[in-house]
């Protein structure tokens, strides 16, 4: 569905992305580990053109998508959970969910996804007319989803959707990944917590500093030696 | 069906307004209704300036410019043709320009027009910086107009001003001017082009992502701000009857700023109050000008200045408990009204509970 290839991406003189080359097949939640500074948000930020590569390519269904906007490219069923949440904080829970529609005409297609939204997350119905802000991070999370879903994207990306929150929300929100995956939507994952993004991956890449460095299933992964080492905190024996 | 209800109760507001503004044109002395006019013109630039800054986020200090340039075109072409060889005494009047007459609502749209049009030239580039940056950079494109308005003296009368433009000290009109605008910036706002505006004020990279063009809504928002305060410029000139370029230097922003700081960044309804404020709040604080006696005795403190300290004391004190101004991010809505006027007290009761 999504295939990368060779990226080179420099912010001024330095290369976060040093060629890399990645593919996300449909249906699939692929998900990439790496350490900070390892230029995983970049890649997701190059692929939603908020940030232009030097070199190397994009395809989204076989469509060269380098040099779109971002808005072109969610248009076409792409779009991005950014790192930190990023909720709009003085705007009510229903309006940062009707701005993930922005690109949509549909009204009634938006009532539709917006109940199905809250029958994914009642938390979120819950607290309707609450400002965004006021939520806890976990129910952010959840928000910043759920925007991201009202744009009924094919491939969802994620940028580091554990960032700071509790091990029993995390556990939560990968239950929601998998089954946002299990109703047909691609994903992309990036993430610090290896553990987690390993098991409930299909296929992973493993980034360091602007390089792939291995890949495999995620199963393969979470037993190799070294990634246990480097990123899930076990010694080897 | 709760739209339905409140676009009627809108509709009737306005009209009982525009009645009062009759009863106002019709009774009231013409120095009552210059402040009531000056409200209502304030009121307009305060939106307009509300529109980019309160909405979109964009910290823009281009007001004064934009005015100008309103101001500047119901200056050229109200003047009587007449009357215009006393005007450009010194200079000429450019010989295209000098039997060009327009009535005052072309003129003012007109000058809408055009300062929305300068607004998307100077916008293309300055629009790219944030915050600070983008307020300088506004600044400056104000001060540009102004000083290119006092050097194209064929056109403009240079730094003699503009005299002779027929006085409106006309309630009605004035109103019906504020009430479109109102009506228009609404529509606006309440759109996905006022909901993407707010996307790209909370935060510019998540409406990015979301798929929101920065630079198309900045520039709109940009634009429709421009709009109304050549507009609003338009109907200032024309209130005051004459127009000159020492009128716009770039203090005069920092008025419609203080409206809309004072009324809540982002919120339509504040700006009307904010303006309404100011705006009397300066003419009628005249009396801590003049010299008073209590008991015989004059208090030494009361002559002409000490009005401006007591208003910025009022508005210190205003900024220090009301940090978002008086309405913040909230409108005032007819839900609002009603819920207060069937449980007037309701509202005192809850807020009590919250803000302990």
């Amino acid at each position: 569905m999504l295939k990368v290839r060779d990226l080179v991406v420099a912010y001024g003189g330095i290369e976060a992305l040093k060629g890399i080359s990645v593919d996300v097949p449909d249906g699939q939640i692929v998900t990439l580990i790496g350490a900070n500074g390892a230029g995983k948000s970049t890649l997701l930020r190059t692929i939603m053109g908020l940030v232009k590569p030097r070199s190397g390519s994009v395809e989204y269904n076989e469509e060269n998508i380098k040099d779109l906007n971002s808005q072109h490219i969610v248009s076409r069923g792409i779009t991005l959970v950014p790192e930190g949440r990023r909720v709009f904080p003085n705007l009510t829970v229903l309006e940062n969910l009707r701005i993930g529609a922005y690109l949509r005409k549909d009204e009634e297609g938006i009532a539709k996804d917006i109940k199905r939204i809250y029958e994914l997350f009642p938390r979120l119905e819950e607290r309707n007319w609450q400002m965004a802000g006021t939520l806890s991070g976990g129910e952010q999370q959840m928000l910043a989803l759920g925007r991201a879903l009202m744009s009924r994207p094919k491939l969802i990306m994620m940028d580091e959707p554990s960032l700071g929150l509790a091990p029993l929300v995390i556990k939560d929100i990968f239950n929601i990944i998998r089954r946002i995956n299990e109703s047909g939507t691609t994903v992309l994952l990036v993430e610090q917590n290896a553990n987690m993004a390993l098991k409930v991956a299909h296929h992973a890449y493993v980034l360091e500093t602007g390089r792939i460095k291995t890949e495999g299933s995620g199963r393969e992964l979470l037993e190799n030696e070294e990634i246990k080492e480097a990123y899930l905190g076990k010694k080897k024996k | 069906m709760n739209n339905k209800r409140n676009i009627m109760l809108t509709i009737a507001a306005l009209v009982i307004l525009f009645g009062v503004a009759c009863f106002v044109q019709a009774e009231v002395n013409s120095y009552v209704r210059r402040i009531i006019n000056l409200c209502l013109v304030y009121a307009i630039i305060g939106l307009s300036m509300n529109v980019t800054n309160g909405f979109a986020g964009q910290f823009s200090l281009g007001q004064a410019g934009f005015m100008a340039i309103g101001a500047y075109m119901v200056g050229i072409f109200t003047v009587p043709v007449e009357l215009r060889a006393d005007v450009f005494y010194a200079v000429p009047m450019n010989p295209h320009l000098v039997n060009v007459y327009m009535p005052l609502w072309m003129a003012l749209i007109l000058g809408g027009v055009l300062a929305a049009f300068v607004a998307g030239i100077i916008g293309t580039p300055v629009l790219r910086l944030r915050g600070d940056y983008l307020a300088i950079a506004t600044l400056g494109f104000s001060e540009i107009i102004r000083i290119v308005i006092t050097n194209a003296t064929s056109i403009t009368n240079g730094a003699l001003g503009i005299k002779n433009i027929p006085p409106l000290n006309d309630v009605r009109y004035i109103f019906m001017a504020a009430a479109i605008s109102y009506v228009l910036i609404t529509l606006l706002l309440n759109s996905s082009y006022g909901r993407a505006f707010k996307a790209i004020r909370e935060d510019e990279i998540a409406a990015e992502a979301m798929g929101i063009s920065l630079f198309y809504h900045k520039n709109l928002a940009f634009m429709v701000s421009a709009f109304f305060a050549g507009i609003g410029g338009g109907l200032y000139g024309a209130l005051l009857g004459t127009v000159d370029p020492k009128n716009f230097l770039f203090t005069l922003t920092y008025n419609f700023l203080l409206i809309i700081v004072l009324g809540g960044m982002g919120s339509v309804t504040g700006s009307m109050f904010g303006a309404i404020i100011v705006t009397a709040g300066l003419e009628y604080l005249r009396l801590f000008d003049e010299p008073m006696e209590l008991m015989g005795i004059a208090i030494p403190l009361f002559r002409p200045g000490l009005r401006m300290v007591v208003f910025s004391i009022l508005l210190m004190v205003c900024v220090l408990f009301w940090r978002r101004g008086i309405m913040g991010t909230n409108e005032l809505t007819w839900e609002k009204i009603i819920s207060f006027v069937k449980h007037p007290l309701s509202g005192f009761r809850k807020k009590g509970v919250q803000g302990k």
